[in-house]
């Protein structure tokens, strides 16, 4: 693992980049275990992980030093301490046998491949309590449709590239839909609202399976 | 319990504050005031803490019904003032002044003139209800009280910090219509995305705002665009607001309050934070310049 390099990002942030999305969620649980005064907010990306500071507090070369010497720490280490979210999925999405298709996976396979191993909430971004989850087993790098749906139902599971998510409201949307669930991923009615915020460590289970 | 009627609302009104920072893990970006300069100097105005709840209204036009004594101010965009008291007599007024409202009276703000968001504080601010700990309207999440409509009661607070300790304040200068507004900008945190023209490119020629403009982002055109040096797609990041994210297409587009938290285009550059209340002001059509900082 190389170190990250750290670019501005105007007057109040600086934009870490890393090699791989493994590199971004530990350095983000480094990050969560070190005090960096006038850090107000971390942003993770794919690749990325955006630090605001208050100005007043500190200043971008004091903000680089102090974060070079933040250690990366893994998320298998981690996950060992922490039960991971469980959301039952119904694997009947639209779009299973363009999935199947692609990969030339049987449904059976598919639904082993999704349940079967830990995935980790990467970030979040698109719609509220939309949360990129990115899964400990290889990734099927699928496209994204061709044509985007202009409503995809609340609760749709989804996978696109590298990543695994559940659309937390209707709202228009090109992943391929594989199932549905009916845990709801975002509630003001709950604090924090957002079900799996970042970090947060997820398993599928079938629904109706115990 | 002190409040004012929403009258009328002509091009859309929200309550804006400082916003509701922190959910970025979730998905949710702070929202708040377009122009927060604006705001801020309205609150000032009245005597407001900075954090009371003030109303942003496109292109001024809103009317407000007072049902007792209220302090009020309006900033930002230049929009004519006027009360008109129970009896209907009218008392002319004006923007960026501190005005004593009596119960009945009538606040009425015109249509600006210059600028594109007026903002009006009441001494206490706005108390509608928060979500998630703010006042502001999201309107990318759509979370938050809703937008104003015709009829709407809104209670004052209790954000006070003083009475009002000027009366008023110098309007902000009027400017040419087809001068061009400047934005400064400093680098990154994606330049190197670019060809190394870029700087050239977006210095050197007047951008116009494009109309499919909004609280998210001031969208642009220009003769030229910005060309890429990097052609991958690039992986969702994080961005600030202010940032000049740009499209296939080559254009920025300003993210104000309400960006997304992530974005999948190269961010070029990103705006001042005074320089982000200006482009909060900018109407459609209107020109605009950059300037690079360092």
């Amino acid at each position: 693992m190389t170190g990250p390099e750290v670019r501005s990002a105007g007057g109040t942030a600086l934009l870490a980049t890393f090699g791989s999305l493994a590199d971004v969620v530990a350095f983000r649980a480094g990050l969560a275990q070190a005090t960096l005064p006038g850090l107000t907010e971390v942003v993770s990306g794919a690749r990325t992980l955006l630090l605001r500071f208050d100005p007043t507090t500190t200043d971008a070369g004091r903000l680089r030093s102090e974060f070079a010497q933040v250690s990366p720490v893994s998320a298998a280490l981690e996950a060992h301490d922490t039960e991971p979210l469980v959301i039952p999925v119904a694997y009947d999405g639209e779009d299973l046998d363009t999935v199947t298709e692609l990969t030339g996976m049987r449904r059976d396979e598919l639904v082993a491949w999704h349940t079967g191993q830990l995935w980790t909430s990467a970030f979040c971004g698109f719609a509220p309590g939309f949360s990129y989850l990115t899964g400990s087993d290889r990734p099927l790098d699928l496209p994204r449709r061709s044509t985007a749906r202009t409503a995809v139902p609340s609760g749709a599971v989804a996978v696109a590239g590298e990543f695994s998510a559940v659309y937390p409201r209707t709202s228009p949307g090109g992943w391929q839909l594989i199932g549905r669930t009916e845990v709801p991923m975002w509630s003001l009615e709950r604090t924090p609202p957002a079900l799996a915020p970042a970090g947060t460590l997820v398993r599928f289970v079938m629904a109706g399976a115990a | 319990m002190t409040a004012l009627t929403v009258v009328q609302v002509g091009y859309g009104a929200t309550t804006q504050d400082l916003g509701r920072p922190g959910f970025s893990d979730m998905g949710l970006g702070a929202a708040g005031a377009a122009d927060r300069g604006s705001a801020a100097l309205a609150n000032r105005l009245v005597g407001n803490r900075p954090d009371a709840a003030v109303l942003e209204a496109l292109l001024g036009s809103v009317t407000l019904r007072a049902d007792a004594y209220v302090v009020a101010a309006t900033t930002g965009a230049a929009c004519p003032v006027e009360v008109e008291r129970a009896d209907g007599s009218v008392r002319g007024a004006a923007s960026h002044e501190v005005l004593l409202l009596a119960p009945g009276d009538t606040l009425r703000i015109g249509i600006a003139t210059v600028g594109l968001r007026a903002y009006v504080a009441v001494l206490g601010g706005f108390a509608v209800d928060p979500v998630l700990g703010s006042r502001s309207w999201d309107s990318l999440a759509r979370l938050g009280p809703p937008p104003l409509s015709a009829g709407d009661v809104l209670p004052v607070g209790d954000a006070r910090a003083s009475w009002p300790i000027v009366d008023a304040v110098p309007q902000p200068e009027p400017r040419w219509p087809d001068e061009p507004v400047v934005l400064d900008v400093a680098p990154g945190p994606r330049d190197d995305w670019f060809a190394p023209e870029w700087r050239a490119t977006l210095t050197g020629q007047a951008f116009s705002v494009s109309a499919d403009s909004d609280r998210v982002g001031v969208r642009t055109t220009a003769a030229t665009p910005l060309a890429r040096s990097v052609a991958r797609e690039l992986p969702s990041e994080g961005v600030e607001t202010g940032s000049l994210q740009v499209p296939p297409e080559g254009f920025p587009v300003l993210f104000l309050a309400d960006h997304p938290v992530t974005g999948g285009y190269p961010v070029v550059a990103v705006l001042t934070p005074s320089s982000i209340d200006l482009a909060a002001q900018l109407r459609p059509g209107d020109p605009l310049r950059f300037r690079i900082l360092g």
